[in-house]
């Protein structure tokens, strides 16, 4: 079975983050390392997609600056979209070449792994036709946005936990003008580190893959 | 001259956005090197070269989406021939900005028009997911599901939901047809467990306020349900581990170089509760209303504790397992609990249940039944312990089992045969190790 090495990172800025994805696409090309999942959290941020229209942005930098939230040009797929606190952001830096060689698979599996995870929660979630993503009814919960070179994956997903969706106001997210939701508007109180866990077994389960953390995470067993 | 073409990313994918030239006509360009990036569903791809040479045409601008195995560039391998130098591509980050025509010479073969591979367009339909079972149901009934009211979340059609429409529009109707509400707002769901709602005492705050985990809430339903559906009764017999513990003892150091893992108690308690599940399978049952369910399959499930929480995998077959297989499977299974990395099916199809809180140090432990079993053993801890045997004190390894018992189903005296012959065969073991 393949490995898949999960980080949780917790709260880290998106640069610091990109950087650290730039390091793991650069070893997983040269086979230096294993297919990773980093797990975290990001500051009040807004990125924009390779594909992003500035106008999609709704506020000044000078409004964003004062509201504490980051600007950040990526080079992901997707368009505009806002990170911070409350949201599960996860990053696979997968090499597509050990798994299937299908960009529309991957994001198919990406959602999957959503829809799996908010299922545990008793939140049924979906697709809409032709809109990636995750929704649940017509209010989108979790966002994807990926960037492959060399078949090898990096950006990802983020799905909002309890994040204070007030702050979607400064953006079109993806230039929809479709309402955003999250777990804690569904009535559903999770943590972040709980959800993680959840996604993470079931991107496994997706991905068919052995998820290894760094460090034994739960009580060991003693011997009797 | 090699053509450079969309690639295509995936079986489902028919055509793709070229977003970014990363490479000007006339520039050299080595195999494998960035040439262009292109956007397919949410996802950004950089394209390779094909090739090493001089790109000598570009023949879609940044952009354009056509379909897969469109011609989008050539590159002269030689790398010397004369390609036109024009006034470059337009390669600035505004990837928005369309990039000016390619120039001439103008191209043998022109790429083929986008709807070449003409993307069809669903029909209109509601907002919100729908299931495929709707979709099929609404085809062969024939129905616009934009007049179906749903009520799921966000306002979702349930195949129930298109039950009630086909059921409504069939019945002669009564009166004048309600016009469709609108969906019922998004609700939290209930809290599962009861519990009496806290006071809070006048005077500042000395509390602090958490919601439970999703494992949490879920194990409270659980007990709360099994509790009111069992009525439970515990029976404890004290058991002579002593043989097993040699045998334990004499084989630990042989497992762990040979499988990589150490020998428990566990694996021997679980091949004793085979042999009497055997012996009384009643205790191997559920009940479902007024009927006994025998299991013809022995399926044990171990609790495993977590950090904040607890589950129990099963171990399917148990009794077509020897010391080793159960041991192994136990292990895999804490492990892999552990580590979440259980499949849904693990977890389920239980027909009888140990739990071993003796690792924690407990002596005696009154477990409460996993449903929809019907009993459950506690395994207590090891101790060296001085014991009457022929009227001589001797020391002896001494375990406690509990079993709890539903006692709908199981009485005491049943219970206790199957205890003893638990204790029977583990006082005598005989069976092989390795």
């Amino acid at each position: 079975m393949r490995k898949c090495q999960v980080r949780e990172l917790g709260r880290i800025a998106y640069g610091p983050a990109l950087e650290l994805q730039q390091q793991l696409i650069a070893a997983r090309k040269a086979g230096t390392a294993p297919d990773h999942l980093l797990l975290l959290e990001h500051p009040h941020v807004i990125t924009l997609g390779r594909n992003g229209r500035h106008e999609h942005l709704l506020a000044s930098s000078e409004i964003m600056e004062r509201a504490g939230i980051s600007f950040f040009p990526t080079d992901r797929g997707g368009d505009v979209t806002y990170h911070g606190p409350g949201q599960l952001v996860a990053y696979p830096i997968l090499d597509l070449r050990e798994w299937k060689r299908d960009v529309g698979a991957f994001v198919r599996a990406i959602e999957q792994t959503i829809i799996d995870t908010l299922a545990d929660y008793g939140i049924e979630a979906g697709r809409i036709p032709k809109l990636t993503g995750v929704w649940v009814g017509d209010r989108k919960i979790a966002a994807i946005g990926v960037h492959i070179s060399r078949w090898v994956t990096s950006h990802g997903l983020a799905l909002n936990v309890s994040t204070d969706l007030s702050y979607f106001q400064y953006i079109v997210p993806c230039g929809l003008t479709k309402p955003v939701t999250s777990m804690a508007q569904l009535g559903v109180r999770a943590t972040l580190e709980e959800v993680s866990r959840s996604l993470a077994a079931h991107f496994g389960r997706v991905f068919d893959c052995e998820m290894l953390y760094e460090a034994p995470v739960l009580a060991a067993e003693r011997e009797n | 001259m090699t053509e450079v073409v969309m690639p295509q990313m995936g079986e489902s994918i028919v055509e793709g956005t070229l977003t970014k030239w990363l490479k000007k006509p006339g520039e050299h360009v080595e195999r494998d090197e960035p040439l262009f990036e292109i956007s397919t569903d949410k996802v950004d791809t950089e394209i390779p070269s094909p090739a090493a040479g001089t790109l000598t045409e570009v023949l879609v601008e940044e952009g354009k989406t056509v379909g897969i195995n469109t011609v989008v560039a050539r590159i002269d391998g030689a790398g010397t021939g004369a390609a036109a130098k024009p006034a470059g591509l337009s390669v600035t980050a505004a990837a928005a900005a369309p990039a000016p025509e390619a120039p001439a010479p103008a191209p043998v073969s022109a790429p083929p028009p986008a709807a070449a591979l003409p993307v069809e367009q669903p029909p209109a339909e509601p907002t919100g997911p729908l299931s495929p079972l709707v979709r099929k149901m609404a085809r062969e009934n024939n129905i616009d599901l934009s007049k179906v009211r749903g009520t799921g979340a966000g306002g979702r059609i349930s195949k129930q939901d298109v039950e009630a429409y086909i059921a409504q529009t069939a019945a002669p109707a009564p009166g004048p047809t309600p016009v469709a509400q609108p969906a019922p707002p998004l609700q939290a769901p209930p809290p599962v467990a009861p519990s009496i709602p806290y006071q809070a005492p006048s005077g500042q705050a000395k509390t602090r306020i958490e919601p439970m985990s999703t494992m949490r809430i879920k194990i409270a339903e659980h007990m709360v349900l099994s509790k009111r559906t069992s009525p439970h009764v515990t029976t404890v017999h004290r058991v002579d581990m002593t043989k097993v513990a040699k045998l334990r003892e004499r084989f630990k150091e042989q497992f762990q170089s040979n499988y990589g893992f150490s020998l428990t108690y566990l694996p021997f308690i679980a091949r004793a509760s085979v042999a009497a599940l055997r012996q009384f399978p009643l205790l191997n049952a559920s009940l479902d209303g007024n009927n006994i369910v025998y299991h013809n399959e022995i399926n044990i499930g171990i609790a495993v504790a977590l950090e904040n929480g607890l589950i129990v995998p099963v171990v399917r077959n148990a009794d077509e397992k020897n010391i080793l297989g159960l041991q192994r499977a136990v292990v895999d299974l804490a492990t892999r609990a552990r580590s979440r990395q259980l499949k849904p099916d693990e977890v389920v199809g239980g027909t009888f249940s140990i739990t071993n809180f003796g690792s924690f140090g407990s002596l005696i432990g009154t477990p409460v039944i996993n449903q929809p079993q019907v009993a459950i053993m506690g395994v207590g801890t090891v101790d060296k312990t001085p014991v009457v045997i022929d009227d001589a004190i001797a020391i002896r390894s001494i375990c406690h089992l509990s079993l709890s018992f539903d006692h709908r189903l199981i009485d005491g005296a049943l219970a206790d045969q199957f205890m003893t012959k638990v204790k029977q065969v583990l006082e005598n073991w005989s069976e092989e190790v390795l």
